[in-house]
């Protein structure tokens, strides 16, 4: 009866609870019924909750962004993909297939071929050379040597540390060592990566390079990507999507210009309200009706903010918004005053 | 009055008795197992036993200068040198053979059950739990008092003298070996879980590798207490270095039990050194010359 959908997400979380202690059970009920939160849950069970009631769905090549405090328990969903723990409640669906339903041998051909995964603090085995670190995943699917060499090469080649194959993780820099990691998690060509909080142990500079590279690599390869991160601006510039988490809970989850203009909780709208609005605003949210006058430039409407600006200062007094024929509204200058201007109030 | 001042001249409780009668009864019902128990370890111990007395001892030091050199260079080679050397030229060649084979032996008994053990002790909390007071009170316990019940279960001789040191020896490696492994950082532990090994594979390839200089540490230890008690063990009637400083000391011959007596000193030095040698010598150092 299980047909293959035809467009099903790479990976699709539903209704997840992962609550950690003794009495689990008792306290998922209570939860459920919406007797306890996180800290009623500690005193009356006992129980940590760590994940609570969250959905979420990746589709395939998109990069989803969790982003949430410390605690939050962005780890403990991302864990739960590739069954690292196991859910109190709900499911994991990887291609449509349920993680839970897998036997042992598949779980780890899951986990050896279709998911890499990157850690916070790199976990370089050290006693391994660069070279078995990275064809880790292919040795454990006993891969002949001469293939694991190869792909181990060309995945450190994607990451710019070719030629250091047979060194050892604790001769290289941090940030050299995660990108090891990240070599490490794409040698198998896994369909799905997992990154959780990749970046955060870097320094600034070495963060935005990773980033970056990441970024190239990523448009290259398209991969799915789950990605963690406590800092909104790496989520921001990451995510296609992102969710933003709260004691276990998913409390919004939408593309970085949703999140910044339509906040939907207070906790939301306080995270980011640091963030400068300019970069997301379009001109659909900024133009007024009628008709500019003959002659101005015109755009289309979903143009950016800055584009728009662009404009204002290459001479433009007015700019008309089209959909290529009809006319939608104009943009003066004064418009775009009022957008800096409520943008620089709310910071 | 006396009586009330002295009591224990007037009233004691016949423990001795009580213990002897417990321990036939024990003997009685245990006696085959115990005896089944003993085969393997004669075996082993008459096989250790008779590769070293048969090493003619130009070939024994050759070898263990190589191995010193190998291990970590000319100086834990020069040491393997000079201390064997000496040994020889005392005239107790045989008797630290001897010795060498009972903790050899013990060492090797002691691994194949320690080690074991120190896993499960970390991969399971309650097992641990369980565990832990046996292994203090074993380390309490002075090993002087091992060689009684040994006695009473094995008799004496050689072999109940391996058994008896593995008894005394083991219970820092089963130590240490559940620390190192707990020790491991958890997330290079989860990483390769998450690359797809199987649980005997994370232990083997992941854990006790990590694990491998605490382990060591352990074992150093376990191989120092089985060399103290292999000398102890001579009370029981084990032949060897041991043997020479008791059967000295009983007949007034200082010349013999001094020679005994250096001869376990110089054993102890070589074997310390060469088990540390194998701690600190890391893989890579070792792949890279
Ligand atoms: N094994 C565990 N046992 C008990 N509580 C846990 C365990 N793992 C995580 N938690 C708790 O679950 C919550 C979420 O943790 P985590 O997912 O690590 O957060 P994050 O990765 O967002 O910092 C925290 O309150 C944490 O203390
Ligand atoms: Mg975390």
């Amino acid at each position: 009866m299980t047909e293959i959908m035809p467009h099903q997400n790479a990976i699709d979380c539903q209704n997840l609870w992962k609550i950690f202690g003794a009495r689990a059970d008792e306290a998922l009920v209570a939860a459920k019924n919406g007797e306890v939160d996180k800290d009623e849950a500690l005193k009356r069970f006992s129980c940590v909750i760590g994940v609570a009631d969250a959905s979420f769905s990746v589709a395939e090549g998109e990069i989803l962004c969790i982003m949430g405090l410390s605690g939050s328990g962005k780890s403990t969903i991302i864990r739960h993909v590739n069954r690292l723990i196991e859910p109190t409640d709900g499911q994991i669906l990887i291609e449509g297939r349920d993680v839970m339903g897998l036997n042992p041998k598949e779980l780890r051909q899951l986990r050896a071929r279709k998911i890499g995964m990157v850690f916070q603090h790199m976990a370089l085995w050290p006693h391994k050379s660069i070279a078995d670190n990275v064809a880790f995943g292919l040795e454990v699917q006993k891969t002949p040597k001469g293939q694991q060499r190869a792909a181990a090469e060309s995945a450190l080649e994607k990451v710019g540390l070719g030629g250091w194959s047979d060194r050892y993780p604790d001769q290289l820099s941090g940030g050299m060592q995660q990108r090891v990691g990240l070599a490490r998690a794409m040698a198998a060509d896994p369909d799905i990566l997992l990154m959780d909080e990749p970046f955060s142990a870097l320094d600034p500079l070495i963060r935005k390079d990773l980033q970056d590279e990441f970024l190239k690599l990523s448009r290259e390869v398209k991969k799915t990507t789950l990605f963690i991160t406590h800092d909104l601006d790496e989520a921001m510039k990451m995510g296609d999507r992102i969710a933003i988490m709260k004691d276990g809970r998913i409390d919004q989850t939408g593309t970085p210009e949703s999140i910044v203009l339509r906040p939907e909780t207070d906790y939301v709208s306080r995270f980011v309200s640091s963030i400068s609005t300019l970069k997301y605003i379009s001109a659909s949210e900024i133009m007024t009706p009628g008709k500019a006058k003959s002659g101005a430039p015109e755009f289309g409407a979903s143009t950016p903010l800055p584009v728009l600006l662009a404009a204002f200062t290459e001479g433009a007094e007015e700019l008309a918004i089209t959909d290529g024929e009809t006319h939608l509204g104009r943009i003066s200058s004064t418009d775009i005053l009022q957008a800096v201007q409520t943008d620089l109030k709310r910071v | 009055m006396d009586p009330l001042l002295n009591p224990f001249d007037y009233f004691t409780v016949p423990f001795g008795a009580w213990a002897e009668a417990g321990l036939d009864y024990v003997v009685s019902v245990s006696r085959p197992t115990l005896l089944a128990a003993k085969v393997p370890v004669q075996a082993f111990l008459e096989f250790v036993q008779d590769a070293l007395r048969a090493t003619p001892p130009t070939i024994g030091i050759a070898v263990i200068v190589v191995l010193g050199y190998l291990l970590s260079g000319w100086r834990l080679a020069l040491t393997g040198l000079v201390c064997l050397t000496l040994i020889g030229l005392m005239g107790a060649w045989q008797a630290a053979m001897t010795t060498l084979s009972i903790v050899i032996a013990a060492v090797v008994i002691c691994v194949v059950i320690g080690l074991p053990l120190g896993v499960l002790a970390a991969r399971s909390d309650r097992f641990f739990k369980y565990l832990r007071p046996l292994l203090d009170l074993m380390q309490t316990i002075p090993s002087f008092v091992y060689l009684v019940p040994v006695v009473m279960l094995f008799g004496i001789g050689d072999t109940p003298g391996v058994i008896v040191t593995c008894f005394f020896a083991v219970t820092p490696l089963i130590r240490l070996t559940n620390l190192g492994i707990r020790g491991v950082r958890e997330d290079l532990v989860e990483a390769a879980r998450a690359f797809g090994a199987s649980e005997t594979r994370i232990l083997i390839g992941t854990q006790l590798p990590l694990a491998r200089a605490t382990i060591l540490a352990g074992l150093n230890q376990t191989v120092l207490l089985s060399l103290s008690m292999a000398v102890v063990a001579s009370m029981i009637s084990v032949a060897g270095l041991g043997r020479m400083v008791l059967e000295g000391i009983g007949r007034l011959d200082f010349g013999s039990a001094t020679v005994g007596g250096i001869g376990i000193v110089l054993t102890a030095i070589v074997v310390d050194r060469y088990v540390q040698a194998l701690g600190a010598a890391t893989p890579r150092d070792r792949a890279g010359g």
